[in-house]
């Protein structure tokens, strides 16, 4: 009896023990898996997320964002700001401090030589960086002692987070990359592959596409973490058995991004196993009007081009009428239940940047079909809206993916419903979102009328992605078909207020031009008709703690917290 | 048959080459860019500095001499440097992926055990099963046990293993908990505790693609066989007064073996292709995922290695078959 | 001559060959039911949408998700579109590409490998062609071709037409491989038989060879690859339309119905049973037609 008691007694306070007398590696092994495997454990060779968040957990930036989108320190001591004077009074220069004492995994001191050659590294211009972007109007970075690093822009940057900030960029270790810059960076498969980083993990074995082991990093700094002492990653398979691992059979502790039907999840959480988690970044499922015309009759090289505007879509009447007939609510039932919201926003976060926009919320069949009639379209025998012998008869494509399928077969009867006919076409998701100038079915082309894809932005500033609607950035076979300005939306107006945010340092100001131009390309012009604001939903076991779901960072960022829940 | 043997492989070496060409033309000509899986967060310019580094904007010629050579001299001394610690291979470049930066055979040998254990291991169970299934289902034609088999086989071939699969891991790993519904490409065989979890997590991806091989393999034995038992020869052995195992199993089994060679051995190369579907369902991670996965991501220089070991290892087992034709039947000759 | 003049005269006219292999036909049970089960299924696809109130593809969102009744004898799917409805509309595009492309693989299989067999010039050729068909990576081919030809086709036959034409010659000419080397390999075997030396002999030509004793020898492997064809055709479709190569997205087929309904297995296991049934009965049937078509054209069974 007492023997029991006691035993009892030792079981609670083992119970009570992770929070208390936490240590390193005293929870043992942790599961992983992510459905689509890392190839690379360098995000300045590949800007896969899966390959960028894996990475998150080796090698760090000197802040991240947090779950709210605010800015937080990790290698750095604090975030440069103008009023603790990191930044200059003219926003053209940035000062990072390193905390003091860093070590890297190997033992050897994090210095500020690091940082700089980070910058270095994925600025040399034989290196293909694909995070070239972060270090954009970079024009000089200075050691100025051990820990202190300033980065000078070419002009006043309003944002100067770019460089150093999020898991885009992260500090790679100079002695292990020395020999890799510019066109001998695919060569440093080792380092590539088992980079030395200040993460809570280290690799032991990385299988590129398949699995990765990791271990604790024995010189984190901080001495009590991470709870875990070794780790799998595991890549691979579909949205579909990744939550079936961690919500079913409980053989998996954490599963990322599980893009499924509502229902799916649902059915595979009262397996008991685990729970889901959602968050809410800057995604937005969206349908581009496209204001050209793509028809297959034009020669090739004017389809999709300034040349030709489009013959119906650039009625106004007719893109209003396309956007008031869907009913969001419900392609957000059927889609993605608790991943998404449905919102009539390019930019739906953070809530500076979000406009108070929420007309199309309410799906107006009757006023759609009114607004056509004013409009002079006129219903033939076949009940498709006509006007001087042009037809509404339009060309719907996307990508390949069960729930964009779906919605894609109730808009079409939605449209069909207010005269408006629709022919849909789904695409490999590889060939449309590829930049192949010599396809016809990629995005950028556009050789359809509308089209259906998500877009986001990184961080949590949406200056870049709003400057992409700009007339010259339109696609065309001038620029190999390259640009994102897919919609060829072109206003002087936007350019101009696009310019102005480009001078703008103030914050409030900056909210308020951003949700102007937002409004501009969406409720006044229709060119963008935004559908959902996607979340994203992953799922954790019942026994692992301390996860905090991140869109703004990578979602594994504050992985050295995880723990087991006994 | 020895000069056969000979002419034939000297052949072979301008058909590989060939066939390499057509392949590479292909993937060329194929729509897709390596950057579609980079997020569209990275702007159209970045986008362009990372194709120039993979050496995306060299002519067609010269990126098929450089893959030519990297594949046909390169990756030899590699692998001698590797048999006999030489360092033949010191400097020179190797085919790298453009996914992962790192030479592609690496992968590849990494890939072997898992696609040996479970796709090989199948198709060997498969032949195993169709063999005594289709020799007897003949034999004892329109009996219970042929219908049976029939139908068996016949509901195999035509289920696809993504239902298949998903139906096994359902009923095994989620309700009953008996098998890992994900395969760990880790694991190593030391003793045997570990020999066993090896079994159970091989075993369903095992038995999915058995159910497959077995299936088309029985119903061409089953043909080959029925054709064969009512020949004249079948009826003057008998009449000899051959035992009735030493006709089946000896004269007609033989007779009727040229069709079943040429599947089995259409069918090797194919183990060594991986099985995407099933491999991607067991997450077991093989040959197979590594070339769908190559695919979707454009990655070109896996691709063309991958589709052409493959030709070779076709080349390699439609001429064995060509010879087994002329062991099993000596009136057949090619000179 | 007494002789001949003595016989009974035939109190039947003589017999064809024809209605031979029919009667023969008629007596093996399991082509017969699997015959009619295929004119059922063929009958049921083609004609059930004329008798069937529901479209296939409309979407009535309230009623989504609804197990068996009356009004929906097989339940409605995610979207609330009538699953019987879809199995028709889908058993029409996978019917007809699985037949198609079924015939077309076994047309150019059996063409090449009776030549390849036959004809020892053509031989090396004909066969290195066949190793470069079997190496080409799939998946890439299919791309290049949709690349190329979607656009000719789709303006010379309308959409649906033009995919169907894409869709039928791409699984065709990426699936007539194997039947090609089967029908080598018997052919080589064939050859050298004593019949085939005795019908060289008395001067037989090429053509009357091929087709009169070549062929009819080398029946069953042509059937069990048909039946097998088939299965591999529908399948391959499903395939293409789930990577977006095949038909548009809101049209049916099997493959994809069981395609898509493999994630609500747990919830709805109906909505896989019936295109996997659908698909295993056509194949069975077919199966059992081809068995009892091979008995019935061979010779030597006929009669017994």
């Amino acid at each position: 009896m007492t023997l029991k008691t006691t035993l009892l007694g030792a079981a609670a306070l083992v119970a009570l023990a992770p929070a208390a007398f936490a240590e390193r590696g005293a929870d043992g092994h942790v599961n992983i898996i992510y459905w689509q495997a890392p190839s690379i454990l360098n995000p300045y060779l590949s800007g896969g997320t899966k390959d960028l968040e894996s990475s998150s957990m080796i090698i760090e930036p000197l802040g991240r964002y947090n779950e709210t989108g605010a800015m937080v320190p990790f290698l750095a001591q604090e975030i440069p700001t103008l009023e603790n004077g990191g930044v200059s009074a003219d926003l053209t220069s940035i000062t990072w401090k390193l905390k003091p004492g860093l070590v890297w995994s190997d033992g050897t001191p994090v210095t500020a030589n690091d940082v700089k050659f980070s910058a270095d590294y994925c600025m040399h211009p034989e290196g293909g960086c694909a995070q070239a972007a972060k270090f954009d109007g970079v024009s000089s970075i200075e050691v100025i002692d051990d820990l202190t690093v300033k980065v000078t822009f070419t002009e006043s940057k309003p944002n100067p987070y770019g460089p150093f900030m999020g898991a885009q960029s992260p500090i790679i270790q100079a002695a292990q990359f020395a020999d890799c810059l510019g066109a001998k960076a695919p060569e440093c498969t080792e380092a590539n592959f088992n980079p030395i980083g200040t993460g809570p993990f280290r690799v032991t074995e990385f299988r590129p596409n398949d699995v990765i082991s990791l271990e604790a990093n024995p010189n984190y700094r901080d001495p009590a973490k991470p709870a875990f002492a070794t780790m799998t990653f595991k890549g691979g398979g579909d949205a579909t058995a990744a939550g079936r691992a961690v919500l079913e059979t409980g053989e998996f502790d954490y599963a990322w991004n599980l893009q499924l039907a509502p229902e799916v999840i649902q059915q595979m959480a009262k397996g008991g196993k685990g729970t889901t988690i959602a968050a809410f970044g800057s995604l937005v499922e969206r349908i581009m009007v496209n204001m050209t015309n793509p028809s297959s009759s034009l020669p090739e090289g004017e389809r999709s081009t300034a040349k030709h505007p489009h013959p119906f879509l650039s009625d106004p009447a007719v893109r209003k009428a396309l956007s008031m007939a869907i009913d969001r609510e419900l392609l957000v039932e059927i889609g993605y239940g608790q991943a998404g919201r449905p919102t009539c926003n390019l930019v739906p976060a953070p809530a500076l940047y979000a406009s108070d926009n929420t007309d199309c919320l309410v799906q107006d069949l009757a006023g759609a079909n009114a607004l056509l009639d004013e409009a002079g379209w006129v219903r033939g025998a076949d009940g498709i809206r006509a006007k001087d012998g042009v037809r509404l008869s339009l060309l719907y494509q996307t990508s390949t993916n069960a729930v964009r399928q779906d919605f894609q077969a109730l808009i079409k009867q939605w449209w069909e419903e207010i005269g408006i006919e629709t022919e849909l076409r789904n695409i490999s998701a590889s060939v449309f979102f590829g930049g192949d100038p010599g396809s016809p079915d990629t995005f950028q082309k556009f050789y359809a009328d509308v089209e259906m894809y998500a877009n986001n932005f990184d961080g949590t500033d949406p200056e870049a992605y709003l400057a992409a609607q700009t007339c010259d950035k339109a696609p065309r076979p001038e620029t190999q078909w390259q640009g994102e300005n897919i919609t060829r939306f072109c206003d002087p107006a936007y350019d101009a207020l696009v310019a102005e945010l480009s001078r703008t340092g103030e914050l409030e100001k900056r909210g308020e031009i951003a949700r102007k131009l937002n409004d501009m390309v969406t409720k006044d012009a229709n060119v963008i008709i935004p559908l959902v604001d996607r979340g994203r939903v992953s799922a954790h076991s019942n026994t692992l703690g301390g996860v905090v779901l991140n869109v703004w960072d990578s979602e594994l960022w504050n992985v050295a917290d995880w723990h087991r829940i006994k | 048959m020895l000069t056969f043997t000979i002419r034939r492989l000297v052949l072979a070496v301008p058909t590989l080459l060939f066939i390499s060409l057509v392949i590479f033309m292909l993937l060329q000509l194929a729509p897709g860019d390596p950057m579609a899986q980079v997020p569209l967060t990275v702007p159209p310019e970045v986008k362009e500095k990372m194709r120039e580094a993979l050496g995306l904007g060299a002519p067609v010629h010269v990126q098929f001499f450089k893959w030519i050579v990297q594949f046909f001299w390169v990756e030899p001394q590699v692998l001698i440097d590797h048999l006999f610690g030489t360092t033949f291979s010191e400097g020179q470049l190797r085919v790298l992926s453009w996914q992962t930066r790192s030479p592609v055979m690496d992968i590849v040998v990494q890939r072997l055990p898992q696609t040996l254990w479970v796709v090989g291991m199948s198709y060997v169970l498969g032949v195993l099963i169709a063999l005594p299934i289709g020799i007897y289902s003949a034999y004892r034609q329109y009996s219970a046990f042929d219908q049976i088999g029939t139908f068996v086989s016949m509901v195999g071939f035509s289920v696809p293993t993504f239902f298949t699969g998903v139906l096994l891991i359902v009923i095994f790993s989620v309700n009953l908990g008996w098998f890992p519904s994900i395969y760990d490409t880790t694991h190593k065989v030391t003793d045997w505790d570990s020999f066993v979890f090896q079994l159970r997590q091989m075993i369903m991806p095992v038995m999915v693609l058995a159910l497959y091989n077995a299936a088309q393999i029985s119903r061409f034995m089953r043909a080959s066989m029925l054709d064969n038992l009512n020949q004249d020869y079948v009826r003057t052995a008998r009449a000899k007064g051959l035992g009735e195992k030493t006709v089946v199993l000896v004269h007609v089994l033989r007779n009727s073996m040229i069709p079943v060679v040429t599947v089995i051995a259409l069918g090797v190369p194919q183990v060594f292709g991986g099985a995407i579907i099933t491999e991607q369902v067991f997450k077991v991670n093989g040959l197979g995922q590594l070339l769908i996965t190559a695919i979707e991501a454009n990655d070109l220089p896996m691709v063309q290695t991958l589709t052409f070991i493959f030709a070779l290892l076709i080349v390699i087992f439609n001429l064995i078959a060509d010879i087994l034709y002329g062991i099993l039947d000596p009136r057949i000759r090619y000179d | 001559m007494t002789e001949l003049i003595n016989q009974p005269v035939p109190s039947a006219p003589p017999r064809s060959q024809w209605r031979d292999i029919w009667d023969q036909f008629k007596t093996h049970r399991g082509a017969l039911i699997g015959g009619i089960v295929f004119l059922l299924i063929v009958l049921a696809v083609f004609i059930g949408p004329w008798l069937w109130p529901y479209d296939p593809t409309f979407i009535d969102i309230r009623s989504r998700n609804q197990n068996p009744s009356w009004a929906h004898p097989l339940g409605t799917d995610q979207l609330g579109r009538d699953m019987l409805a879809r199995m028709m509309a889908g058993g029409q595009t996978s019917v007809s590409v699985g037949i198609t492309a079924m015939l077309l693989a076994l047309f150019l299989g059996s063409l090449i490998g009776v030549l390849a067999g036959y004809f020892k010039r053509l031989d090396n050729l004909l066969m290195r062609t066949t190793d470069l068909f079997l190496a080409l990576p799939l998946l890439p081919l299919l791309l290049v071709m949709v690349l190329l030809f979607r656009e000719p086709l789709n303006a010379a036959f309308g959409p649906e037409t033009g995919i169907f034409i894409l869709i039928v010659t791409a699984i065709g000419i990426t699936s007539w491989m194997p039947t090609a080397r089967i029908v080598r390999g018997d052919v080589l075997a064939l050859k050298e038989r004593e019949f085939v030396l005795a019908a060289r002999s008395i001067g037989t030509t090429n053509f009357r060879m091929i087709t009169r004793h070549v062929l009819p020898n080398v029946m069953s492997p042509i059937m069990v690859s048909a039946t097998l064809g088939i299965a591999n055709a529908i399948i391959t479709e499903s395939a293409l339309s789930f990577l977006g190569l095949g038909f548009p997205p809101d049209f049916p087929t099997w493959g994809r119905l069981l395609f898509d309904a493999v994630d609500y297995m747990q919830q709805y296991p109906e909505r896989v049973l019936w295109p996997g049934l659908a698909i295993s009965l056509t194949v069975l049937s077919v199966n059992y037609l081809g068995d009892g078509l091979r008995d019935a054209l061979d010779p030597r069974i006929r009669g017994r």
